[in-house]
Order: C-alpha cells, then structure tokens, then sequence
C-alpha cells in the first residue's frame, strides 16, 4: 500500500528544483517564521506576566527608602515589617478569616455538590442559578448588599438583645468584624468549591462505587474508601483556592469590617495609596513565598495521592484544563 | 433486566426517610448561605433602590424613582466603566488568542510548564501584583524611561486611564487564556489539515476553521473578564489614582461615605441591568454569526 505513496513523493521531490519545490521550500520557511512570532509574543506575555512580580521582591531588599529608585541591598525591612504589630495583627487577621472561611466554604460546597446527586433536575437547576450567580455578580455588589442586609438585620437584633440583657454597659451585640467578612467570603467560595467538586463528580467512574455497592459496602464506606479519594483532587484544590481568596479581598472586606478587624489586604492598600515603601514590599514578598509555598504543598499532597491510588491525581492546574 | 434502582432490595419506608434526610443534611448549609447572604440581600438592594436616604445615613422605606432618575443625570461614571471594560475585554483577548493558540497547538513538550506558569499568578495576590505596577512605572524605572524615549520627561502613564487599562488586562490575562485553551487543545487538527489541502491560506483556515472552534472559549473569556472589568475598585484606585471616576468608585462613595444607600443600591441595580444587556447582546451578536451551526455558543 505504501509503496506507490513513497515513489509519489519521491518523484515530486526528483521534480524538486522546479517551481513548486521552491514552493515548498518558501512554506516551511514561512512556517518557521510564524513559530518564531508566536515564540516571541509568549516570551513577551510571560515576562509581562512575572516582571511586577519580580520587580516587587527585588525592591523588599531596596535599600533606598524610597521604594521605587535601587540604591543597594539589605535585609532590614523583613526585620521590621515582622516587628510591626500593625502587620502582625492584621496578619493575624487574614489568617483566622481565611482559614475559617476555606474550611467553612470547602464542607459546604463538597456537601452541596453530594447532596445534588440525589435531588431532581428541577432542584438542581434552581441551584446552578443561584450558584452561578453568586459568582458571576460584581464582587462589589454582592459586598454592598452584604454590607446592607447585616447592618438593617443588626439594627433590628441588637434594641432586641440589649432589652434582653436589661440594658447595662456590657451589652452583647452584634456587630461588623471577623464573623460578617467570613460569611460574606464564604457565600462565594462555597459556589467555587461546589464547581469544583462537581465537575470531578461528573468525570468520576461510577463502576467503581456499583462494584463497591455490590460487594455490599455500607453507603458510608463507599463514600470513604471511592467517592471520597476520587473527589479530593477537587477538594484540596477548592480549598486552597478559597483560601488564597480570602487571604488576598480586599473589596468584600472593606465594605463589612469592623473595627480591630484590619486584614492584611486592608493594610496594604492603605500603605500603597500613600506611597509603596520597601517595608511593604517585604510584607508583599512573605505573601508571595507563602501562597506560591501552598501551591506547592498543594501539588504535593495531589501527586502523594495519585502515587498512593495508582491514578494520576490531576494537578493545580487541572483545575482549569479540564472540564 | 429486572434488577431494582440502586437502593432497591433496601429500600423500605425508613430508608427512604432517611435518605431523604441525608439529601437535605448535604444541601441545608449551602442552602443557608444562598438564602440569607445572596437572596435576601439581593433582595434588600432592590428595596432600598426605590427608598430615600434616612437623615443620619442609611435608609427610609419610600417609594419613589427619584434615586433611578438621579443615576441617569449623572451616567458618567457608567460611560466611563463601559468604555474601560470593553477595551480591557478587547485587548486582553488580543493578547491571550495567539498566545492560547500557541499552548494548544506549538507548545511541544514544555506545554505542562508553560501552563502552571500561567497558573501561579492566577493563584498570587491580585492586589500585590497590581500595586507592583506602581514600582515597575515608577519614574526612576519604567516611568521615566517611556518618558524619555517620548521625549517627554513630564509624562506619567500612573494615574491615566491608560494605566487602568494595563492594570485590567494583567490582571485578567490568566481568565482569558484558560478558556481560549481549553477550547483549542480539543480542536480536531485534522480540520486544519483538511483545510490547506483543499488550498486555503493561513488566514482563511484561520477565519473559517479556528475562530469558529475557539468561538465558544472566546465568549466565555470575554464575560469572564467583562464583568469584574466593570465593577473594578482596586486597580483604578491604585494605578489610576482614584482619578477616574467609574462605578466602583461612585458605589463606594455612596456606600461607605456619603451612605446614602438608596441612591448606591439605585446604581448597583443599573450596574447588573447594563451587564445582563451587554452580555445577552454579546451572545446573541456571536450566535447570529453561527446560526448555521446546530449548536449554540452558551
């Protein structure tokens, strides 16, 4: 079968110095060009991409106090920054709001995401709407009605409680702080993780839990030893995603904190309105070691996992490859 | 095949209530969150946008369209969204095309790094990485240095519309990129094949047999980036320093400031009608372009 292929090419090739196989000879050149071009336009994206990234560790160890001209190299601002209670507080902050926040969202949105496997069509899509909703509406409209709805419900709770209370100095009432930006963080993460969890729910093999049912594993043990394993890929991801989230708000946060309760993100952009200082780019840096540091131990605990169960256990990155 | 659903050998009265209860255990926190923090705030803006401003601040329950009649006097800072937004959609999908295009179809084997490349300033400080903006065109470094090539030693791109829009599409390139990919990396190559042996160019097999795939990963990118593009606060206070007026800048105003809210939940309300618009425009623009095809983008 090949044969007349091959004595075909290599007759149009024996025609080579003819017009057409300079033809050809014009193409693969052209061809090269055009790799060549797209080569350097993702040279170039990714240098935009990385250069302020670069840039903003470079000038943490900036001498100059001026943050933005290089005068020489010195470690000092990370000293100062970690003795700084107004970084180590709002450090405090945005670690307790993050964390309670991803582990909060991660439990409701896997648990949302099972419980949608047994509910109707109809259930379902009423769900998609109000997931999908929350995620895609401006993060500044849902802060401003978070904003509205827990200062108009605190209005009406709190004459309630402090009449309860018989009045007094030491009155217990609500107010804005850690608990309205968790709630407020949560409302969107929990859509996150509930995408997440699904879409590995729906790639997932369902052989795999029939066998188990017919090997008559209680519901419970299927869940821990296949649906479970199978789904923490998405797990893990969901939760360091709302995680860096939470860390990293600043629009929510501003419109429902309170006082005392200055996250890291808060801090930041009221040092960088008055002027980027060397100090805050330390900060900026220890931020960036540490979420890139999550992103790897995220990786980790994924490609232990995959080891573990014989099957590839996806990656960060899988997380918005595939669908 | 007569064997009974899942649950059936099992399945009696009991299990069924109890199945029933796990169903509404699993869905009853989620179900919690979406009602009292997205429904019924959602619900409260709409409310408040036909109220008046109480004397202190707040609101007063009225009904009235002054609020919606004030907005429409002073549409600027939706014009200037508007315009912001769309040329940020238009010129991050400039950039993230070739480069989506590249990844799907040249990257070769480095293609897994190429992509946890993209992913890590994905997953870093949008609010670090826009403010290093502020390092990067500093006078003493970028800054300075356009000014001198433009011979121009008083220019500043910091503070100008044109440093939001930078700001916009860095910030946004990852969310464009992605679904760009993912649309082009299922693309059946043969197609391109196919289409240069019958003799199309490049830019007619890219026209007819490309943008037609990517098309669906090209509307779902754009909406993706639209619409926190319109709703931006962060980067237009930090590059284009709080200067030009958008809507982000009038809801935090009215909200944390002036706390009029009636008059701040009037704006938020147009601020989704023009999106729900635009995108139902957009969509429908794309579809039309298609109604040959059986399938729709969305």
């Amino acid at each position: 079968m090949s044969a007349p292929a091959v004595s075909a090419t290599g007759a149009s090739v024996a025609a080579g110095r003819t017009r057409r196989g300079r033809a050809l000879v014009a193409a693969e050149r052209m061809n090269g060009l055009i790799d060549g071009l797209f080569r350097t336009q993702a040279a170039l994206v990714y240098t935009f991409l990385y250069l302020p990234i670069v840039i903003v560790v470079v000038f943490a160890f900036n001498a100059n106090r001026l943050a933005t001209i290089w005068t020489g190299f010195t470690t000092d601002w990370f000293g100062i920054a970690l003795h700084d209670g107004v970084v180590i507080k709002s450090l405090g902050n945005s670690a307790v709001i993050a964390f309670s926040n991803a582990i909060l969202a991660t439990a409701f949105g896997t648990m949302a995401a099972l419980g949608l496997q047994r509910v109707s069509k109809r259930t379902r899509q009423g769900y998609d709407v109000l997931t999908y909703i929350s995620i895609i509406v401006p993060e500044i409209v849902i802060a401003l009605a978070t904003l509205v709805f827990f200062a108009s419900t605190f209005d009406v709770v709190n004459p309630v409680l402090a009449s309860l209370q018989g009045g007094g100095k030491n009155v217990f009432k609500l107010g804005f702080g850690q608990f309205t930006i968790v709630a407020a963080h949560v409302l969107f993460n929990t859509s996150l993780v509930l995408l997440l969890v699904r879409a590995r729910l729906s790639g997932m093999d369902r052989t795999l839990v029939e066998a188990s049912q017919d090997l008559f594993a209680t519901p419970w043990r299927t869940f821990r030893q296949i649906t479970f394993p199978q789904l923490l890929p998405a797990i893990v991801a969901g939760f360091l995603l709302s995680f860096t989230f939470s860390f990293d708000d600043y629009v929510i946060t501003n419109f429902v904190t309170g006082p005392g309760s200055t996250t890291l993100p808060i801090y930041i952009f009221g040092q960088v309105k008055r002027g980027v200082s060397p100090e805050t780019n330390a900060v900026a840096t220890m931020v960036l070691a540490f979420t890139v540091g999550m992103l790897l131990v995220g990786q980790a605990v994924l490609a232990w996992q995959g080891r573990r169960t014989g099957r590839s256990g996806g990656s960060m990155a899988s997380i918005v490859t595939d669908r | 095949m007569t064997s009974a659903p899942a649950t059936g050998p099992r399945a009696s009265e009991g299990g069924r209530a109890r199945s029933a209860l796990l169903t509404g255990a699993l869905l009853l926190p989620a179900s919690i969150w979406y009602f009292a923090l997205l429904v019924v705030p959602m619900a409260f803006v709409v409310v408040f946008s036909f109220g008046q401003k109480a004397k202190n601040g707040g609101y007063t329950p009225a009904f009235s369209l002054d609020n919606y009649g004030q907005v429409l006097k002073g549409a600027d800072p939706f014009i200037e969204s508007l315009k912001l937004a769309s040329a940020g959609t238009l010129l991050t999908l400039l950039v993230a095309l070739p480069l989506a295009y590249f990844l799907a179809t040249r990257a070769g084997r480095h293609k897994g790094l190429f992509i946890l490349l993209l992913v890590i300033p994905f997953w870093t400080s949008f609010l670090i990485r826009t403010y290093s903006w502020l390092i990067v065109l500093g006078k003493g470094n970028l800054g300075g240095f356009i000014g001198g090539l433009l011979g121009n030693p008083d220019f500043r791109l910091l503070g100008t519309p044109g440093a939001i829009l930078l700001g916009l599409v860095y910030g946004y390139l990852p969310l464009m990129i992605f679904p760009l990919y993912v649309t082009l990396e299922r693309m059946d190559r043969s197609l391109i094949e196919a289409s240069k042996d019958l003799g199309a160019g490049r830019w007619a097999t890219f026209r007819q047999i490309t943008l037609p795939v990517a098309l669906p990963g090209l509307v779902t990118g754009s909406i993706l980036v639209f619409i926190p593009m319109m709703g931006e606060y962060v980067i237009p206070q930090i590059l284009g320093y709080g200067r030009t007026f958008l809507i982000g800048n009038a809801l935090v105003l009215d909200f944390l400031e002036a706390r009029n809210w009636p008059l701040g939940s009037a704006k938020a309300v147009i601020l989704i009608a023009i999106m729900l618009v635009t995108i139902s425009v957009y969509v429908w623009f794309v579809n039309r372009g298609r109604q040959a095809r059986e399938v729709s983008v969305l």
